[in-house]
């Protein structure tokens, strides 16, 4: 099973070596890792999609609170998450396919960053699943090269870490 | 406004504020700046031959005083020499403040002379640690050290300085305290949960208390003893629990596991109410105990990640010992359980038969009751890994004496090591180190330690020409297909210490036994004995 972990950590040398490190040294396989500064300058905060069931999720929560750098971690409830992936895929796109592919980007929501004579690169803010669907629609066209940021979350509502 | 002086020295004056009065530590070009300062101050550096023994060395010494233990070595090689060490006192939660020296601040990351990432390289063992790159932070990183080490579940932090940081002079000034807004450990226990545990104490018919090294950590041994005689609860042991209570106590009835007694492995199995006290619970002590049904099983232990880890816990406690066990006293209700009582104290002294007398050489239990009979109060045993481990831990009897060993890790060479460092903390006491012929040749060189510094401390060889306990291992699971185990070429053990000035003699027979225990005791210098023990010797019971 997978779950979205949010971890808030001081912003310290080394401090990312020491999670993605512990999670490879306990076996805990990781989907993807996202981390970027909070409001406050001195905090990070990272999201960790991992896989496992509730006695490896529980460790893993349990480890990444003994790390003295790590504020808090909150894996986060599957029915309250607001969680976002961006996306940049490049297609291969000739004159005759263009106008299909923005069709394909509107009604997917997703953006057209570039164009050349042969490609269209576009541009997708989304949740999982509908960003596998996108993926799907362009599998014809044929992809040349996606980068994923891997998924950032926040628990819905008024409640948060 | 503190006084300007430099890094090197500001150290110093962090370890003396500390009350740091013994080092343990190796020097090297990196670490220079710190030594040519320490040589001005009173606190002891006690120069070993190996690395690894500054930090065994030091582990000894912290879990004799119960406080953070520092030891000293240089960047590359001599940092890299330590990583054993640390990893032994990180398995053992033993507080420990190392410092090493590290290359210049522009030449890291280039693969320079001397250059190890021993941050990097130690992260998995280390409790915490700094790669100080800005000199003013010093004396605060110094102070959240020696914090982080010596407080919740204790363990190593290695402070990594380069050696132009050393240099640099600074605004000295110690801070008194520090806040650390990640790192709040937890003292008293939830009291819902103290009431849930008073509960099952009266509910229980057959509880036990197995009883782990956290007790020596929080210094609540005798709290624990306490609410054992008044709840009536006999007290097993794992292996960095022995010691915690007298072993004549007749509440006490040894160490469970793998290579435990037939007693306390017994009432593990029979009882409706386990109690883990600051016990990890590791897979060698639990073997055979989780299929077990109807058994309800209370853990307290300072760190929430240890409890459920290896075996489901019905009531967990998180908190200090001493803190949660002082809740607990008042909590629980006077009570007697005298047929589980009874019955657990008469398989423990049917336990107590005759040793048989080997051709060749001593019984190691025989051998063990000799020294039990001639202890002074105050000593402490420190014992190495393999089967002089096992031996010793199942049949030394300790009733205020301490014992110690690498429980975790298991590192062989750590006896002596630890010894002189427990010598170091406390020169009153007996300390006397039990190794293998195998893991004595690990850390023989450390006699010149002893011999320089005056540390007086005992070892005792078991000498069976082989590696005894893999030995062992290949007999029964291997068809006593025996490889690699051979010892051949080792020294003679008294001729070596001789070598160094060290006396010494010889036991081939246990009728020689009690004459040189007798001397091994009543020498104020150091001593070795080489005993001979049987090649075909078994510690498992
Ligand atoms: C550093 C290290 N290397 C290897 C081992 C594996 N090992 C465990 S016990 C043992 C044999 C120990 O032999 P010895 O010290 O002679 O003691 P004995 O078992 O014979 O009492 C070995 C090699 C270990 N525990 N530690």
């Amino acid at each position: 099973m997978k779950h979205t972990i949010s971890i808030l950590v001081e912003n310290n040398a080394g401090v990312l070596a020491r999670i993605s490190g512990l999670f490879a040294r306990r076996g805990y396989n990781i989907h993807s890792l996202a981390v970027g500064v909070t409001d406050d300058e001195n905090i990070s905060r990272i999201t960790i999609v991992a896989e496992g069931n509730d006695y490896t999720l529980e460790q893993i929560e349990k480890q990444l609170n003994k790390l003295i750098d790590v504020i808090k971690v909150r894996s986060l409830p599957a029915d309250k998450l607001l969680s976002r992936e961006l996306m940049l895929v490049k297609v291969n796109c000739n004159n005759a396919q263009r106008p299909e592919l923005i069709a394909i980007a509107e009604l997917s929501g997703a953006k057209i960053s570039d164009v050349s004579k042969e490609t269209m690169t576009l541009e997708l803010s989304a949740n999982e699943s509908k960003i596998a669907v996108f993926e799907e629609l362009l599998k014809p066209y044929g992809v040349k090269e996606v980068v994923r940021t891997g998924v950032v979350a926040l628990q819905k509502g008024g409640g948060g870490l | 406004m503190g006084i300007k002086i430099t890094v090197a020295e500001s150290l110093v004056k962090c370890l003396e504020t500390e009350g740091i009065t013994k080092i343990f530590g190796y020097p090297g070009a990196a670490i220079c700046p710190f030594y040519d300062k320490l040589m001005q101050s009173n606190i002891q550096h006690i120069l070993v031959r190996h690395e690894i023994n500054a930090g065994h060395a030091a582990n000894g010494f912290a879990r004799i005083t119960g406080k953070p233990a520092v030891c000293v070595a240089t960047s590359g090689p001599g940092a890299t020499n330590l990583i054993t060490a640390i990893a032994t006192a990180y398995m053992d939660s033993i507080p420990m403040v190392i410092i090493t020296g590290q290359v210049k601040t522009e030449q890291i990351g280039r693969d320079v002379f001397q250059e190890a990432d021993i941050t990097g390289a130690a992260e998995p063992f280390v409790k915490h640690s700094y790669l100080i790159k800005d000199a003013e932070s010093v004396p605060e990183i110094v102070k959240k050290a020696f914090y982080i080490a010596g407080t919740g579940r204790p363990g190593p932090v290695l402070l990594d300085i380069p050696m132009d940081v050393q240099l640099e002079e600074i605004d000295f000034e110690y801070p008194e305290s520090v806040e650390i807004s990640s790192y709040k450990p937890k003292n008293e226990g939830n009291k819902l949960q103290i009431k849930r545990v008073a509960d099952a104490v009266k509910e229980a018919e057959k509880p036990l208390i197995c009883a782990g090294g956290g007790l020596f950590t929080s210094n609540a041994r005798e709290i624990m003893v306490e609410i054992a005689e008044k709840a009536g609860i006999p007290v097993i042991c794992t292996m960095m629990g022995i010691s915690v209570m007298p072993y004549d106590h007749p509440l006490f009835l040894g160490m469970i596991g793998m290579h435990g007694r037939k007693t306390p492995n017994r009432a593990i199995s029979e009882c409706d109410l386990l109690i883990l006290l600051g016990a990890r619970v590791g897979d060698r002590a639990v073997m055979g105990m989780k299929n077990h049904h109807n058994l309800k099983v209370i853990h307290i232990d300072i760190d929430p990640a240890e409890i459920g880890k290896n075996l489901p816990v019905s009531i967990p406690v998180v908190g200090d010992l001493k803190a949660v066990l002082t809740q607990i006293s008042e909590a629980v209700e006077p009570k007697r359980h005298k047929d589980w009582t009874e019955y657990l104290q008469e398989l423990k002294s049917s336990e107590n038969i005759i040793h048989q007398t080997p051709e060749i050489g001593v019984n190691p239990a025989a051998f063990l009751d000799e020294l039990n009979k001639l202890l002074p109060d105050r000593c402490v045993i420190s014992a190495d890994v393999g089967q002089n481990q096992i031996w010793t831990a199942n049949n030394i009897k300790l009733n205020s004496g301490r014992f110690i060993t690498s429980g975790g890790m298991g590192a062989m060479g750590y006896s002596v090591p630890a010894a002189i460092g427990a010598k170091s903390a406390c020169p009153e006491a007996e300390v006397i180190a039990i190794c293998g012929d195998g893991s004595f040749q690990m850390q023989s060189m450390e006699l010149a330690t002893m011999i320089q510094h005056g540390i007086v401390v005992k070892i005792i060889i078991m000498a069976n020409n082989r590696l005894g306990m893999v030995r062992e291992l290949q007999t029964s699971l291997y068809d006593d297909r025996l490889t690699a185990v051979f010892l051949d070429g080792s020294p003679d053990f008294v001729k070596l210490a001789d070598a160094y000035g060290i006396g010494g003699e010889y036991v081939s027979n246990i009728s020689e036994a009690k004459t040189a225990l007798e001397n091994l005791i009543n020498s104020d210098k150091p001593y070795v004995l080489q005993v001979k023990v049987d090649e075909n010797e078994r510690s498992v019971l």
